[in-house]
């Protein structure tokens, strides 16, 4: 569809852009990336054919473009420029219209209803039909944008080129734009080349993106392998972080502001004397927010956050929504819901068991509050029997006080599971039904929190130091809080026997 | 949405008013049904009535009417030339005057009349030929500086330059005055721009001019529209830039230098008229040329009447009362524009 071959250019003698090499295919969505002054808006000019080539040939169907007339090359490529300011009130309306003026032969071609039809249809389709008779002058930049879309997609191009088609659009405006342009790609087969300066925005939508530094290729390909932190870092000079994007498989980058100690901002440690415990909960609160992992109730998956509580609730609470009850409780109890997280336990409360391990240049604090009522053995096959309900939950938290990787932190939690399973079987708990060696209870939940602080800490598996004083840690807890969990249920029996 | 029979219904009217007032008043006030026999019988030569005074005929043929239409046909030359320059350049300030390419014209004129160049074969055209072609030079070589001040040339760059360059050709103009020495007072009231005296030959000189410049544009009206919104834009719409630029250049020269060869510099004009008829009718310039045209012609005409009647009977310059109606209109459009900016 659209080539450009080892093409290289520039403004008077200075050459800008060099040896660009890279072809488009129908209906693809193609970003071009790079700081300012690498040569994306040049190379853009020489595609549309304002600036002329010193070297190599921009093609469309195997044709240079070089050999069509300026109509013939309207006809199949339209541009959206960057915005600038308007001197006429031309309508809205006729604006649009002038799109239209390379599908008119001659100076005596007058309108025809084919013409008409097409701005009508584009003006609906960018949602701007209601305004046509006003002023282009009325108009905000975002509606502006709107209208010089219009007015290129009516001159029915194959392929539309735009300058940085979001700048100065706020974001519902930014993804309107640009879900329309991708929706024309996927459905139409209009191929869209685009330079972006947002390196995530571009990541959403572009099937393929060229990555430019000082008019030179750095990379051409998908976003997962151009938005590389090796490749950001060097060509942006500034240090990102890839992440993968929450909700779909695109990659996403996060700046570092900041120098790395004020990053890092106050130290911060996690101690036993910070937990705060009574009937109703056990609380720990941190100035400093925690990098956690959890499953509790609120403020469950990965995220930051300094409040964390363990609410106890009566064996037979029963709410149809609890997690918007626990948000409430939360939120009573003066509990940020965006900086908390939150697990419920029917178990006693005074049953926990706690302590800090000392690692070298870190440390680990261990929290775990653990009832067996309804312990199962996660290998049998129908788990979905009746059961009585009697209260049952193990809660582990665990905290550290270092620098964890992706891989610790789940490491962190085999770990404790591998730990916990040891304690049920070396207390003889065993599953109601298969009577084989339970291996948790059926509403568990775990939270791993880290300063990240101080030592970096790269793994957490049994082999390595932190993985053996959580092993130890979470066995020693757990063993000690369902041990007074049976002194509670003993005493609890001996009370009321029946 | 106004339609538009009622824009040029409108417009011709304003210009056939003006027409008949401007024959009409005078020293000698000639009726308008008389006046309209007297055109009737000498253009289409329908019997004339018993009753209608022969010195009138005269009056009429001979001197009113010649310069009614010198100065319609000159205010048209120059709003038409105004409108072009004005979407050519992006700029509602963009005028034949304002940019330098009246003075140019003046210097061909004057220089043409200083060293007594005829051109064979030109004859009587060689006068506007040379106008025509230092208002070309001229625009070319403002353009080429405002270019090399300012790259995306905007409106102050282009504005200051054509100034500058309106001061530069107007002392030339001064030296070659105060190198003649005899005819300075002829020289000086046609600087000042006027109609008055001219007669039918000057009508002739014009018209040709009018014609071919006027009918370049307007076969650039969708182009001009284009180029309202930027070069690039127009090429990327599929407009051959370089081309239909030089064409509105050319015709806009053509026509600014045949006005300035028959009535001297006359401003504001080409700065004015497409200003209203804009503000009036819509900035599209298929009909904004058209109509510039013919309001151009009308205000011209009625100007040209306030300046031999309002200090009657001495005559002003008629480029007087067009500077003193221009120059607040401009000042009017840049005081609006630096808030539309500001905004």
């Amino acid at each position: 569809m659209l080539k450009v071959e080892n093409v290289s250019g520039g403004y008077d003698g200075e050459t800008i852009v060099k040896n660009i090499h890279f072809s488009v295919g129908k209906g693809e969505f193609f970003g071009i990336l790079g700081p300012n002054g690498s040569g994306k808006t040049t190379l853009l000019k020489m595609m549309s054919g304002l600036l002329e080539l010193k070297q190599g040939e921009v093609k469309i169907d195997d044709r240079s473009i070089s050999d069509l007339t300026k109509k013939q090359l309207a006809k199949k490529m339209a541009v959206l420029p960057q915005l600038s300011p308007q001197v006429f009130p031309y309508t809205v309306k006729e604006t649009v219209s002038l799109g239209r003026y390379a599908h008119h032969r001659s100076f005596f071609q007058t309108w025809t209803d084919e013409d008409e039809n097409i701005v009508q249809k584009v003006m609906k389709q960018t949602n701007i039909s209601h305004f046509q008779n006003n002023s282009v002058m009325e108009h905000s930049g975002g509606e502006q944008q709107r209208i010089f879309l219009a007015q290129a997609l009516v001159q029915q191009p194959d392929i539309l080129l735009l300058d940085e088609p979001t700048n100065h659009l706020d974001l519902a405006y930014q993804k309107e734009l640009l879900d329309l342009l991708r929706t024309r790609a996927k459905e139409e087969g209009l191929t869209v080349v685009a330079i972006l300066h947002d390196l995530n925005l571009a990541s959403l939508y572009c099937d393929k993106i060229l990555l430019m530094d000082n008019g030179e290729t750095k990379a051409v390909a998908g976003p997962d392998d151009v938005l590389s932190e090796e490749l950001i870092n060097h060509v942006y000079q500034t240090e990102v972080v890839k992440q993968p994007h929450s909700q779909i498989a695109k990659p996403q980058l996060h700046l570092l502001p900041g120098k790395k100690s004020e990053r890092e901002g106050e130290q911060v440690k996690i101690e036993e004397s910070m937990l705060s415990i009574s009937p109703e909960q056990i609380v720990l609160q941190s100035k400093q927010p925690l990098k956690t992992v959890s499953s509790g109730v609120v403020g469950a998956g990965a995220g930051w956050y300094s409040n964390f509580v363990n609410r106890h609730v009566d064996a037979n609470y029963n709410c149809t929504n609890h997690r918007e009850e626990m948000r409430e409780y939360l939120t009573n109890h003066g509990f940020p819901i965006s900086q908390t997280v939150g697990m419920m336990t029917a178990v006693a409360l005074e049953d926990n068991s706690y302590r800090v391990y000392e690692g070298d240049g870190f440390s680990v604090m261990i929290v775990v509050t653990a009832g067996v009522g309804n312990a199962v053995d996660s290998t049998r096959e129908n788990s979905s029997v009746a059961r009585p309900v009697k209260p049952g939950t193990i809660n582990t938290w665990i905290f550290v006080n270092g620098k964890l990787t992706d891989e610790a932190y789940i490491q962190s939690i085999i770990t404790a599971t591998e730990a916990k399973a040891q304690v049920l079987r070396d207390c003889h708990i065993l599953d109601a039904v298969t009577k084989k060696p339970a291996t948790g209870t059926s509403t568990d939940s775990i939270l791993v929190a880290a300063t990240q602080q101080g030592k970096e800490i790269d793994y957490a598996g049994t082999a390595t130091e932190l993985g053996a004083i959580i092993g130890k840690g979470v066995y020693q807890e757990m063993k000690q809080s369902i041990q007074h969990y049976f002194k509670r249920k003993e005493m609890h029996d001996y009370l009321s026997p029946n | 949405m106004k339609s538009n029979l009622l824009k040029y219904t409108l417009s011709l009217a304003f210009l056939i008013s003006t027409m008949l007032i401007a024959i009409s008043v005078g020293s000698v006030s000639v009726p308008i049904p008389e006046i309209i026999q007297i055109i009737g019988s000498e253009v289409f030569h329908l019997p004339l009535g018993d009753h209608v005074d022969p010195k009138f005929i005269s009056i009429v043929y001979d001197i009113r009417l010649p310069r009614v239409i010198l100065a319609g046909l000159v205010g048209a030359s120059l709003a038409i030339a105004g409108a072009a320059f004005q979407g050519l350049l992006r700029n509602p300030l963009a005028d034949p005057y304002i940019l330098g390419v009246s003075s140019g014209a003046s210097v061909g004129a004057v220089s043409t009349l200083f060293f007594n160049i005829s051109i064979p074969f030109l004859g009587m055209y060689t006068l506007p030929f040379l106008s025509i072609l230092s208002a070309l030079a001229t625009i070319m070589i403002v353009l080429f500086f405002a270019k090399k001040i300012d790259k995306t040339m905007r409106v102050e760059s282009i504005i200051l330059t054509g100034i500058i360059f309106s001061s530069f050709l107007g002392s030339i103009i001064s030296l070659i005055i105060a190198l003649t020495g005899e005819e300075l007072q002829q020289i000086i009231g046609w600087l000042l721009g006027s109609v008055s005296m001219r007669g039918w030959k000057y009508v002739g000189i014009i018209l040709p001019f009018l014609i071919i410049g006027g009918l370049l544009l307007l076969m650039n009206t969708r182009e001009l529209n284009a180029m309202s919104f930027g070069e690039e834009r127009a090429q990327h719409l599929g407009v051959d830039v370089e081309k239909r630029k030089m064409l509105i250049l050319a015709a806009g020269s053509i026509l600014t230098g045949a006005a300035v060869a028959v009535s001297g510099t006359i401003g504001f004009v080409g700065l004015v008229i497409p200003h209203l008829t804009r503000k009036l009718w819509g900035p599209d310039h298929i009909h904004l040329l058209p109509l510039s045209i013919i309001t151009g012609a009308g205000f011209l005409i009625l100007t040209d009447l306030l300046s031999r009647t309002i200090i009657s009977p001495q005559v002003l310059p008629v480029g007087v009362i067009t500077a003193l109606v221009g120059a607040p209109v401009f000042a009017m459009i840049l005081i609006k524009q630096k808030k539309a900016k500001g905004r």
